[in-house]
């Protein structure tokens, strides 16, 4: 049946009384309804949707006409309420976040003017031109993103180091600046340890252990992986070393690093000893048997840790940092059951697993030619799941437990698997709870291979600290409740594994030696790069949405890009664009 | 390689100082075949880029029975479109013959046309006038009392206007009214009714004046009163009359027309002339009137998308608060991303129209297919919604977005023709 309700001289926009329209009749018990201004035109419109009443026929353009069709004259009173209710209620409230978004470099620029720090994450074919984009605006730059050619990096870092502004990456993964964490980063305590290194696990890693052991870090700064390269020359590490050594702040600076060029070691040294402060390196791999002036040298992440911890606090610096200090659990293996798959998310993590092993087994230089393998000789294997092929068109083993779960049961189906080692990285950017989401995983294997009489021991290391988005003590508490052994650090995991089987390190005693004397660099630092050190970043981050939360709730400020390649990526307009420029 | 400009910036630059610098004028009101002379035989324009009969949409089908009704070409529906299916009956584009047509844009001979003359150009444009809303021609209604309308603009309103223009003396100054009526909340495609409000402030005076009797005079100025989006139709000849004299310039990379015909979206551009660059169609979203949905929409259709190319219209949306929740249904954020979004296609502010609504910067100014294509920003359309089958007429209003491929093509052509690359 229908109603009428004409509201004499109650004229509303037709824009209003249509959205007033759809709201209407989303209400139960109308079966349709109309409201529109009592115009010549409007009703023929009522006509058309068999809406016409008579009552309509009086209403004049200034009356606004409600008809409702519905079964329950009940109803009216309450679509009357409704209408006056929306009707008063117009205001729009807009969905306000705690950052602009835009959609251009120029928005960005005019959302946040005093932005000084460009985060990249687009593609990597894109990720240089971004970066050149921020070079161009006077930002500093840290590129997430992987696969950009060499050449391209050596470019950006030297226009970067032109300008006095600082490249992080690409590839790099993760930071700290003033107590901001960047991409994936966990959340430390400020203090006075400045970190420096290659910006993955490696870095989350040590910083992590610096929060624990009642330190704090000033900075993190990610060079990217290739920096040491003798294409690249160290850029960014060597203009980063000098920004940390005039950072008054900071009081000690650690250095991780993979081994790098011989030349470029040479400066990097060079650099590190001509800085008043004291240094805290590590060259991952490598076996140092000594200390060098104010050079640290340590051969483990944890050892670099501790030692940084010991000089920022003024304690003596122990001769060996690296023993193993927790208890051997009792085994229970087959004979066959000898080897240890290291199955990490983290490749630095990962590195550090291959090479306590390699040490182990006295297996010397070992050559991991190896895609994704960082060690796979005599069944023990090392593989980094965050490796390019095993994440083509697959989240990052940080994000989704899909393909470590999958590698978990290869390794158990190995019969000469004894112990699966790995790893548990928090932090902004990484799952939520990934130990619930790997236990289902590792239950169902602990009791398929007991039902085949064997058991499988897991060993793991959680990366993180107590102020980081995931609950830290949670995580550890559900991996132990599954049978996880757990360990402090990746290292003390790793000599863990390996005394289950029996394997001992041979750890050397480090003596301070004075430095060889070289000619002291001269440091300089430029006004960009040391107010990037002393004030909050103000950041465009350009691409992955997620990367913002970590700013906003660490005092950074922040506008998001969402980005697109110019012309959808499409190479043939691309090449039209340029030329029409 | 750009004539007499060295770069393509520059041939930008030289475009769009002739959009701001045309002057349009609403001098006269006449009978289209007067002024086009492809409409003395059986012909009929139509929206858009050229179409055939039979990919036309079913309103435009409409339109074309209508007007062949109204021309008394047939004397009734059946044989009219027995007529216009035997292909007794040419079609041409609005857009080669100097004029724009809304929806479906079927101009007939005898229909009066808005005549806008560009001072600045020297050249005019033709636009059909504004039927209102419910059944209309333009929407493919053909019944009686569209017919009837018809009839009536060219025995009663045609004439009336004329008069009243030709006692003005130099016409009306386009510029001007919209000027004025931008500050008042219209955006000239979605919203009107301060310019249409305008015009019947202008032209009221002169009507009185006239010859025409008391009855006649007093429905005309009734028809005006009820009739919102009036004015549309004469933004649209005056914003056609002005860009076609700044694609007389045929260098460079500005937009100088856009348009649909329900079944093809095209564009020109400034150095490519005449040609069109076309790409599918899509179906605009919106708000409907009850009983109809988001399924019985049309696509997209007309060529009122010449005001979006001047740099209103959607372009403008923040200038029409009282229209910005046609951009689903959001509030005047959604309006000021809508217009900062258009701004980063365009090349710069046109100052003769200031919008207060947005800091009192100008509106859009030519649009720059270069940059829809890098930025992969559609230019946003204000547009009534036609139901799909003829006749129904109009069931919502909301946007459109103009489909990237069309600009996509142009500069790739315009890249070919300077030789930069290779044609595919």
């Amino acid at each position: 049946m229908l109603y009428t309700i004409v509201k004499q001289n109650s004229y509303q926009d037709s824009v209003n009384l249509m959205l007033l329209t759809n709201k209407i009749a989303t209400m139960e018990g109308v079966n349709k309804t109309q409201i529109m201004m009592g115009t010549p035109a409007n009703k023929d419109i009522f006509k058309t949707a068999g809406l016409f009443t008579e009552e309509l026929e009086a209403a004049a353009s200034n009356d606004m006409c409600i008809v409702v069709d519905t079964d329950q004259e009940e109803k009216i009173q309450e679509v009357l309420d409704e209408v006056d209710n929306y009707l008063s209620n117009q205001a729009i409230a807009g969905s306000k976040e705690a950052f602009e978004t835009v959609n251009t470099w120029d928005k960005a620029m005019r959302a946040l003017p005093s932005a000084n720090l460009a985060i990249i994450s687009t593609p990597g074919q894109y990720a240089a031109e971004e970066a050149e984009k921020a070079l161009d605006r006077d930002m500093h730059v840290m590129i997430f993103s992987d696969n950009v050619t060499i050449e391209d990096e050596r470019r950006i870092k030297e226009k970067a180091h032109e300008k006095g502004l600082l490249v992080m990456g690409p590839d790099a993964g993760t930071a700290v600046v003033s107590g901001v964490p960047l991409a994936f980063a966990n959340v430390i305590k400020t203090g006075k340890i400045g970190v420096i290194g290659a910006s993955g696990t490696g870095i989350q890693e040590v910083t992590t252990e610096i929060d624990r052991l009642g330190s704090g870090v000033s900075h993190a700064i990610g060079t990217g992986g290739r920096d040491l390269a003798d294409k690249i020359g160290a850029i960014t590490m060597l203009d980063g070393i000098k920004a940390l050594a005039q950072h008054s702040k900071t009081e000690v600076i650690t250095l991780i690093s993979k081994p790098p060029a011989k030349e470029v070691r040479d400066e990097v040294v060079q650099l590190l000893q001509s800085i008043s402060k004291p240094v805290v390196a590590i060259f991952l791999g490598e076996e140092p048997h000594n200390h060098e002036g104010n050079v640290y040298y340590a051969n483990t992440l944890e050892e670099t840790a501790a030692i940084a911890v010991d000089l920022a606090k003024g304690n003596p610096i122990k001769p060996n940092y690296n023993k193993l200090h927790a208890e051997v659990p009792a085994v229970d293996l087959k004979p066959e059951q000898k080897t240890i798959k290291g199955l990490y998310s983290g490749g630095t993590l990962g590195y550090e697993a291959a090479t306590l092993i390699s040490r182990g087994l006295n297996l010397g230089e070992t050559d991991h030619d190896e895609a994704g393998y960082l060690l796979n000789t005599n069944g023990f294997q090392v593989i980094d799941l965050g490796d390019d092929i095993y994440t083509q068109g697959k989240p990052h083993p940080m994000i989704d437990p899909d393909t470590r779960i999958q590698f978990f049961q290869k390794a158990a189906q190995d019969e000469s698997t004894a112990v699966i080692l790995f790893d548990v990285v928090l932090g902004y950017g990484s799952h939520d709870d990934m130990a619930d989401a790997l236990i289902p995983g590792i239950e169902k294997i602990q009791q398929e291979t007991k039902a085949n009489g064997r058991n499988i021991y897991f060993v793991a290391t959680v990366c993180g600290t107590d102020q980081d988005p995931q609950d830290l003590d949670e995580q550890k508490a559900k991996l132990e409740k599954a049978g996880v052994i757990l360990r402090d650090s990746n290292n003390q995991a790793a000599l863990t594994a390996l005394a289950m089987l029996d394997i001992q390190i041979e750890e050397v005693t480090k003596e301070l030696v004075p430095a060889k004397e070289t000619a002291k660099v001269e440091i300089t630092v430029s006004e960009a790069i040391e107010q990037l050190l002393t004030e909050k970043p103000s950041v465009v981050n350009v691409g992955l949405k997620k990367f913002t939360e970590a700013i906003t709730a660490n005092g950074g400020r922040v506008v998001q890009y969402d980005w697109q390649p110019s012309a959808g990526g499409n190479p043939r307009l691309r090449e039209v664009l340029r030329v029409l420029r | 390689m750009y004539g007499q400009f060295k770069t393509i910036d520059e041939a930008n630059q030289a475009v769009i100082d002739k959009v701001v610098s045309g002057a349009p004028f609403l001098i006269d009101v006449v009978p289209a075949k007067s002024v086009i002379e492809e409409l003395n035989g059986k012909v009929l324009l139509h929206a858009g880029p050229p179409i055939k009969w039979e990919n036309m949409t079913s309103p435009m089908q409409g339109s074309c029975i209508g007007a062949t009704l109204f021309e008394g070409w047939a004397s009734n529906p059946d044989e009219a479109r027995a007529m216009l299916e035997n292909g007794e009956i040419e079609f041409i584009p609005c857009h080669h013959v100097n004029a724009v047509g809304p929806m479906g844009g079927i101009t007939s001979g005898s229909m009066p046309v808005l005549v806008a003359e560009n001072r600045d150009g020297g050249n005019r444009a033709y636009c059909t006038m504004n039927e209102g809303i419910g059944a209309v021609l333009r929407f493919g209604a053909y019944s009686d009392d569209v017919i009837n309308r018809l009839n009536w603009f060219r025995d009663v309103l045609g004439p009336t206007l004329s008069k009243a223009l030709q006692v003005k003396g130099d016409g009306l100054n386009v510029n001007v009214m919209m000027a004025r009526a931008i500050t008042m909340g219209d955006e000239f495609h979605q919203r009107n009714i301060a310019g249409s409000l305008i015009f019947l402030k202008e032209i009221v005076p002169f009507i009185l004046q006239t010859d025409v009797n008391e009855k006649d005079k007093q429905d005309v100025i009734q028809f005006l009163a009820d009739t919102d989006q009036y004015f549309l139709n004469i933004a649209m000849a005056s914003t056609k009359a002005v860009m076609d004299s700044a694609r007389q310039i045929q260098h460079g990379t500005v937009v100088t027309a856009m348009c649909r015909n329900g079944y093809e979206f095209g564009i020109r551009i400034a150095g490519m002339g005449d040609q069109w660059f076309t790409a599918p169609v899509n179906t605009p979203q919106g708000l409907f009137f009850t009983g109809y949905d988001q399924d019985m929409a049309c696509a997209d259709m007309g060529d009122s998308a010449i005001t979006e190319t001047f740099g209103v219209g959607g372009m403008a949306m923040i200038a029409a608060p009282g229209v910005t929740r046609f951009v689903g249904a959001g509030g005047m954020d959604d309006a000021v991303n809508t217009s900062n979004d258009m701004i980063e296609i365009c090349i710069d502010h046109n100052p003769n129209f200031s919008i207060p609504t947005w800091d009192f910067q100008g509106a859009c100014l030519g649009i720059d297919a270069r940059k829809v294509v890098d930025k992969g920003i559609e230019p946003v359309i204000n547009t009534g919604i036609a139901h799909k089958e003829a006749g129904v007429g109009q069931i919502g209003a909301g946007t459109v977005r103009a489909p990237l491929a069309c600009f996509e093509k142009a500069i790739e052509a315009y890249a070919v023709k300077l030789g930069l690359v290779e044609a595919k």
